[in-house]
């Protein structure tokens, strides 16, 4: 598990909003506090890791957090002025302005544009050796795939052009398991539990890339133990919870809703437990599968962003 | 244009039923995982339940279990109708009727380029080429103005008294409503002028000279050569695109029409639903019904329930030994210090919720400050699944009669 850290490009996806950002950050965060200069970039760039980070904001050109550790945004229309200065060898940036307002039409219409840039700028980071490592906070499941199999993609649908020849040394650097890895990030939920099951499913047959974990994240804790928990059903009815309400000199109305609250969570907790079943159930038993707690307290900024990467590091 | 606040002032007070009653057309909105698909279905059961009224919902990617309940497993395009087993099982009888239809992307695009391109040969040609396969499928917005474009098409067959659309997860709240106009935009833009001169007469045009220059260095010609014939193609289709997405744009801000926006009390969620609601008021849409997911109960949130739960914890000692006493559970008699540890966790935990629940309650008010019509729906357990359940969702959105959990509708004074 510890070979985590030290690859050297992680891209971590999922569905929208299973905690994607934040996974990412905290990663960031503790390899860059093992000293490895690190690098997180967001690729649907919309604030949030630049929020997580409290930095303000994340230029494409990198925002520096802490001596070891920057943030970024991916801007494909930066990446592709790049691209062309550094490879394709177009000097005047003056002159891709039209190709800039007109990308975002080409670049839906040709399959790959958008995802080799993106792919490409992070593959560059890697294997320019600027950082030890890239963490990636990628798009989510509908998207990553595409962006994961592009250069793989794009040698079929461009058979000349300067994109062609830049793909083969892309795919020397994604399909080698020892440096690249993808985290699945999940929440104990029904729907976040079936995309995970289906983008692993999908990353193992349309990309060269390996599944380096599952990570489920937001999970409640347990509240009882199986004895406590038969316990607290006995405690649970009319005559008990009046014993408590005296004993408390409470109103009996308000040791219920204390109760009921209990319940509740327990609730809450068997239905997760069940989707937490079915994905341990659904990926492969060699991919090995984290738990992130449900942080309670407001779960976003730099301190809940140790805060998870604290959970991470234990889990590691 | 109507005033949106006089139209809001005659449902202030009116209940959701009116509203539904009132309305041909709800569209919900919100962001992804939140239960935007569920709160439509639960609507929709709902409305046909208490409306004597056929109703369909058109649902985009529903959770496998409530497209079974839907009977929408494997159906398409295609409207089926829910049969009212489905309710009896759920001891109901609706007055109306529910009939539920899935939006399948790809076969929308399809009917659309063959409605709009001018001969079979074209549309043919159009179907195969490998272009239009990945844009009809990954533009996104594309998506967006799918959902509303078959909506626009359903209501034009008059065909249900209420149709509830969901819509797909956008990863931008304008996203969906803009839809319409963007299709506009981007048949009168210049680079698709410039994609479709021929090839070979394109250096002439001075404007787009590097334009081509680069693109070629980069995409090379091939691809280049490729896109302006998937271009050329599409043009053909221009005055039918323009004016149907216009006719689409116009059902949108109907009379006839409310938006529903639905979201979770959580941060992430929460705030694009501002957002949401924001975009709405600016362009005059009518926002009809907020309804909040997932919501945690309001005792929680109540100081004498924490003040309970405080001396739960600090007296857990003497209530222990109390309650103890001839407490036995599975044949065994229970020690003091399993319940004492009881105690202190359900303490603890109401703690913990109790501060989730605080930030809903803020989040809440934020979101209610305007003058929507709000319902919150609890968590349901087990997932929303069937008939019954969803049932149960819809009479917590509407408030008043059956629903166990207490319905909140909270309509803020002005
Ligand atoms: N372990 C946790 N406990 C509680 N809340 C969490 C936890 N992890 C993430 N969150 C919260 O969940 C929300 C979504 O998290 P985040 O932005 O990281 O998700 P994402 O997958 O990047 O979303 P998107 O798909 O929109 O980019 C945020 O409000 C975040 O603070
Ligand atoms: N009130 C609720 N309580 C518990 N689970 C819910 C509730 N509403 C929705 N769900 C569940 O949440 C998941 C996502 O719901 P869905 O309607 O598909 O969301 P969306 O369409 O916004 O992506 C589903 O598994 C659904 O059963
Ligand atoms: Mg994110
Ligand atoms: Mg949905």
């Amino acid at each position: 598990m510890t070979d985590l850290l030290s690859r050297r490009l992680l891209f971590v996806t999922g569905k929208g909003g299973v905690g994607k950002t934040t996974v990412a950050a905290a990663f960031g965060l503790l390899a860059a506090g093992q000293g490895r200069r690190t690098l997180v970039c967001e690729v649907e760039p919309k604030g949030d890791l630049a929020a997580a980070y409290e930095c303000g904001s994340t230029p494409f050109t990198g925002r520096r957090v802490n001596p070891a550790l920057s943030a970024m945004s991916m801007d494909t229309e930066a990446a592709l002025r790049e691209y062309l200065r550094l490879i394709a060898g177009v000097p005047v940036v003056g002159r891709v302005g039209p190709v800039a307002t007109a990308f975002d039409f080409v670049a839906t219409a040709a399959p790959g544009i958008r995802e080799i840039l993106t792919i490409g700028k992070l593959c560059y980071e890697v294997r320019a050796r600027h950082y030890d490592l890239v963490v990636v906070d990628a798009s989510s499941t509908g998207h990553v795939v595409g962006q994961l199999a592009a250069p793989t993609g794009i040698n079929e649908l461009v058979r000349v052009g300067r994109i062609r020849n830049q793909t083969r040394w892309m795919l020397e650097i994604l399909s080698d398991p020892r440096p690249t890895g993808a985290v699945i990030v999940t929440t104990p939920e029904e729907m976040p539990v079936a995309e995970a099951l289906d983008l692993s499913e999908r990353i193992r047959a349309e990309t060269s890339v390996n599944l380096a974990c599952v990570i489920a994240n937001r999970v409640l804790p347990e509240l009882f133990g199986h004895r406590e928990e038969a316990v607290f059903e006995a405690l649970d009815t009319a005559s008990r919870s009046r014993a408590i309400a005296e004993g408390t000199r409470s109103r009996a109305g308000d040791v219920g809703a204390v109760l009921s609250a209990a319940r509740l969570a327990v609730t809450i907790r068997r239905d997760g437990a069940q989707h937490l079943d079915r994905l341990r159930d659904g990926i492969d038993p060699s991919v090995p599968l984290l738990y992130l707690p449900y942080l309670f307290g407001r779960a976003h900024g730099m301190r809940a962003i140790r805060q998870v990467a604290h959970a991470l590091g234990e889990e590691l | 244009m109507r005033s949106v606040n006089a139209v809001k002032e005659a449902f202030r007070g009116a209940g959701i039923e009116q509203l539904v009653a009132a309305k041909e057309v709800v569209v919900a909105v919100g962001p992804g995982g939140v239960g935007k698909t569920t709160t439509a279905a639960a609507l929709a059961a709902t409305a046909a339940q208490r409306l004597d009224a056929k109703v369909l919902v058109l649902t985009v990617d529903p959770a496998r279990r409530l497209a079974d309940a839907l009977g929408l497993r494997g159906i398409g395009n295609q409207a089926t109708r829910v049969c009212s087993d489905a309710f009896a099982a759920g001891g109901v009888e609706p007055k109306g009727e529910l009939y539920a239809a899935m939006l399948d992307m790809s076969e929308s695009w399809d009917e659309l380029v063959r409605r709009h391109a001018p001969d079979d040969a074209t549309a043919r040609q159009i179907l195969a080429n490998p272009l239009y396969q990945n844009v009809s499928r990954r533009f996104a917005q594309g998506h967006d103005y799918i959902a509303m474009e078959r909506l626009y098409e359903i209501h034009e067959e008059g065909e249900y008294d209420l149709v509830v659309v969901d819509t797909p997860p956008s990863r931008n709240a304008l996203d969906l409503l803009d839809a319409p106009e963007r299709m506009k935009e981007f048949f009168s833009s210049r680079l698709l002028r410039w994609l479709t001169v021929p090839y070979r007469s394109r250096l002439v045009n001075v404007a787009a000279r590097p334009f081509y220059q680069v693109a070629d260095r980069v995409l090379g010609s091939q691809l280049l050569q490729d896109l302006a014939d998937f271009f050329i193609l599409l043009q053909t289709m221009q005055d039918g695109f323009v004016a149907r997405a216009d006719a689409v744009s116009h059902l949108l801000r109907d009379v006839r029409t409310t938006f529903l926006v639905v979201t979770t009390l959580e941060a992430t969620p929460g705030r694009e639903a501002g957002e949401m609601i924001a975009a709405l008021a600016e362009r005059r849409l009518h926002l009809g019904l907020l309804v909040c997911n997932r919501v945690l109960p309001r005792t929680l949130t109540d100081p004498s329930a924490a003040r309970a739960a405080d001396a739960m914890a600090r007296f857990s000692e003497e209530l222990a030994a109390s309650l103890a006493d001839g407490l036995s559970v599975e044949r065994e008699p229970v020690e003091e210090g399993v319940v004492r540890l009881v105690l202190e966790e359900v303490a603890q935990s109401f703690g913990n919720l109790r501060q989730v629940a605080t930030r809903e309650a803020e989040l809440l008010h934020e979101l209610s400050e305007g003058h929507e019509v709000t319902a919150t729906v609890p968590y349901q357990p087990g997932n929303v699944s069937d008939l019954a359940a969803l049932l149960k969702m819809g009479a917590s959105i509407w408030g008043g009669g059956g629903a166990e959990t207490g319905p909140e509708q909270s309509r803020p004074p002005r």
